[in-house]
């Protein structure tokens, strides 16, 4: 039971700190805003991936368990 | 035991055939003496009821999304506390009229069906979520419904903005509870916690009125027209050359009824503006059903089916298309924000003569940018409608590039409302 | 110099340099806030030496408030460092200190638990920053002869020139910012059809802010 990173795309202002702190999981695209690994963290990373959910200035990046569903979005 | 014998009672008075939403004389308006006369009072007071009903019925959500509706219901009726139920009638899709009928004609069905679903989930708030200019008819039928002391959730009415996002389930609670009509991250759902944090089921109105019904006459009338997978019918809206028709269907009947014979089309667009092109050929070989459409990358959605003269440019309608979704973008999220208006662009400049070789890179590179990156699915939906305007119009868009279009007329089709929102104003 | 001059002269020094990292602390907060960067250094840097300099500030104002409770020159008692107007000594410029520092405090515990917090409430109560340092600086001129003349004086008068000017700089970029119901508008004109090639282009890395 791992967790995943997940971005609240609302809150998130492209501040960019996350891919600084974790660049093995955080991409950042052309216009500054995460691409984040949608697969579990990795153990070794586990520390690093709590050091970006807190380092982010915005409150946006959230550690979720893996095993609860990605909610479908109805329309 | 009780279940069967009430199926019994029901099976005397079960119309068959169509229309069933839909009044049986188009045109002649419907009070509550005449839907009473018609259909009975709902059977209110035993909420367990109706949940197992809706479940034996396999009802599917109209809104768009086609959520099983019995899991929607069971999952609000499972919580405590304070509960909220809204019938969702912000047809925010312009290629839709299906809703806006629906309330105009058959407003008593969709209010039976809000007070039915009200009681076996325990609501004890029930909101009426409409667009500005709220019809004389529903407005008649709730005083007729008070006098007669038929509703026990009191109903209040709640205009959206003309937006597109209006009618999203998130944005929808954000505007009742006071906000812009603008979406919210998930989780938490609105099931869970909604308009001001109680569980809140969401309906669209025609799934109320299916509902209505499915509480007179049982499942297995239900299931009598459509599919084993997809029962029922299903209120669509079609647009030919020759205008804009709501049509009720069995779902699975094949869309070449729905369209008729002498229209000369070159694409169909199923599912609305989030939804995908068909290229005509399909039409032949499809049925109104999302088994049937899936295989081509389409689903029925709200019921939007606009068949596209021969005669119009697809490249241009779908360039105005994706200009509207760009600019209905609540510009909340950044990869929506920055990425809708520059696909609009890009769809434009394949629509006109010629365009830079960069721009269909750009334009595939960008649907894949903001696919799942949003708070909502606008950015998905829109991805969906360029990616089969891509592929169902690729002959096009070669003709396009040699300075070349096989349209010779050029009046727009599909219906795009002009005006942009600009302040926030524009989404209270 | 005997000891309890020694714990004077400690209060009135931390009590100096804490205004000057609670003055850097809010310049890079304003920083942080504005996606701005310090040359040479990557993002998070920023928001590292606005976190750590904060917290090096309440622990020299501790020591600051424990060293003038220390000192026998005048009666402060232990609690008026948190207790506003609790003191005899100079009962309204020690009050005013604080307050700052409970304010301090609210914010810096809010943002160690700020994970499991609203973030609109977080947010709320660390504007309190424009609150605190105002009042901070009350307190630093009122209760001490020291910045009330000389170099001290011009010290002091530097860190709020600075503080000023870094609050005018971010209310003249909010004037600027976009209302996010105008942001679509704006990048579609950006980008529509009537724009330039070149402006397109030019503009691929450019986004709004916000």
């Amino acid at each position: 039971m791992r967790d995943t990173l997940r971005v609240n795309p609302i809150a998130c202002t492209g501040h960019g700190v996350c891919a600084e702190l974790l660049p093995e999981l955080i991409s950042l695209d052309e216009w500054g805003f995460p691409l984040v690994d949608p697969g579990p963290v990795p153990p070794a990373l586990d520390l690093e991936a709590r050091r970006a959910v807190a380092a982010c200035p915005a409150l946006a990046l959230k550690l979720t368990r893996t095993d609860a569903p990605r909610p479908v979005r109805p329309r | 035991m009780v279940n069967d014998v009430a199926d019994q009672t029901a099976a005397l008075n079960q119309p068959t055939g169509l229309p069933r939403l839909l009044p049986l004389v188009p045109g002649v308006p419907e009070d509550l003496r005449t839907h009473l006369a018609r259909y009975g009072r709902p059977p209110l007071g035993d909420p367990g009821r109706l949940i197992n009903a809706v479940e034996q019925a396999g009802l599917t959500g109209r809104g768009g999304a086609a959520f099983p509706v019995y899991r929607k219901l069971a999952i609000v009726a499972r919580a405590r506390g304070r509960k909220v139920i809204v019938a969702n009638g912000a047809e925010s899709e312009p290629a839709s009229g299906k809703d806006g009928l629906l309330l105009r004609a058959a407003p008593n069905l969709v209010l039976d069906g809000l007070q039915l679903a009200a009681e076996a989930i325990g609501a004890g708030e029930a909101y009426l979520y409409l667009h500005p200019g709220v019809s004389p008819e529903i407005l008649r039928a709730l005083s007729q419904r008070a006098a007669a002391g038929l509703d026990r959730v009191s109903v209040t009415i709640t205009e959206a903005p003309p937006r597109f996002l209006a009618g999203q389930e998130s944005a929808l609670v954000n505007r009742l509870g006071g906000g812009p009509a603008v979406p919210t991250f998930t989780p938490p759902r609105v099931t869970e916690a909604g308009l001001r944090g109680a569980p809140t089921l969401v309906q669209n109105v025609e799934t109320l009125a299916h509902v209505a019904l499915i509480a007179r006459y049982g499942p297995r009338w239900f299931r009598a027209l459509g599919t084993a997978d997809e029962p029922g019918t299903m209120l669509t809206t079609v647009h030919t050359e020759h205008g804009a028709q709501i049509i009720e269907a069995e779902i699975g009947v094949p869309l070449r009824t729905l369209i008729s014979q002498d229209t000369d089309v070159q694409a169909v667009l199923i599912g609305g503006f989030h939804g995908a092109w068909l290229p005509a050929a399909a039409l032949g070989t499809l049925a109104l059903s999302n088994s049937a459409l899936n295989s081509h990358q389409a689903a029925l959605g709200a019921g939007v089916i606009a068949a596209l003269p021969a005669d119009r440019c697809g490249l241009a309608e779908a360039a105005r298309v994706v200009r509207y979704l760009a600019a209905e973008s609540a510009g909340q999220c950044g990869p929506c924000l920055n990425g809708l208006p520059r696909m609009a662009a890009a769809l434009a400049e394949l629509a006109g003569r010629g365009h830079r070789k960069q721009t269909r890179a750009d334009l595939e590179r960008w649907a894949g940018l903001v696919t799942g990156r949003g708070a909502c699915n606008h950015p998905d939906g829109t991805v969906r409608f360029v990616r089969s305007t891509l592929t169902v119009f690729a002959a096009e868009i070669g003709l396009h590039a040699r300075g070349h279009c096989s349209a010779t007329d050029r009046t727009p089709f599909l219906p795009l409302p002009d005006r942009m929102p600009l302040t926030e104003d524009d989404w209270t | 110099m005997t000891g309890t001059t020694a714990f004077w002269y400690a209060s009135r020094a931390t009590g100096v340099v804490a205004l000057l990292l609670l003055t850097a602390v809010l310049v890079l907060g304003i920083l942080v806030n504005r996606q701005g960067r310090l040359p040479g250094l990557p993002r998070f840097a920023v928001t590292s030496l606005h976190r750590n300099i904060s917290l090096l500030a309440v622990a020299f104002i501790t020591v600051h408030v424990l060293t003038a409770v220390l000192d026998t020159y005048v009666s402060i008692p232990l609690v008026s460092g948190v207790i506003p107007f609790a003191s005899g000594y100079e009962r309204l410029w020690l009050g005013l200190g604080a307050i700052s520092f409970d304010l301090m405090l609210a914010m810096i515990i809010t943002s160690l638990v700020r994970g499991h917090l609203n973030r609109i409430l977080w947010r709320a109560i660390h504007l309190l920053a424009y609150l605190c340092w105002p009042v901070a600086f009350a307190h630093s001129i009122g209760s001490s002869r020291d910045l009330q003349h000389g170099w001290l004086l011009d010290l002091a008068i530097g860190c709020a020139l600075v503080v000023a000017a870094a609050v005018l700089w971010r209310l003249a970029s909010a004037a600027r910012q976009l209302p996010r119901a105008a942001r679509v508008a704006a990048i579609l004109a950006q980008h529509g059809p009537h724009a330039s090639r070149q402006a397109s282009d030019r503009q691929a890395q450019e986004r709004i802010s916000r």
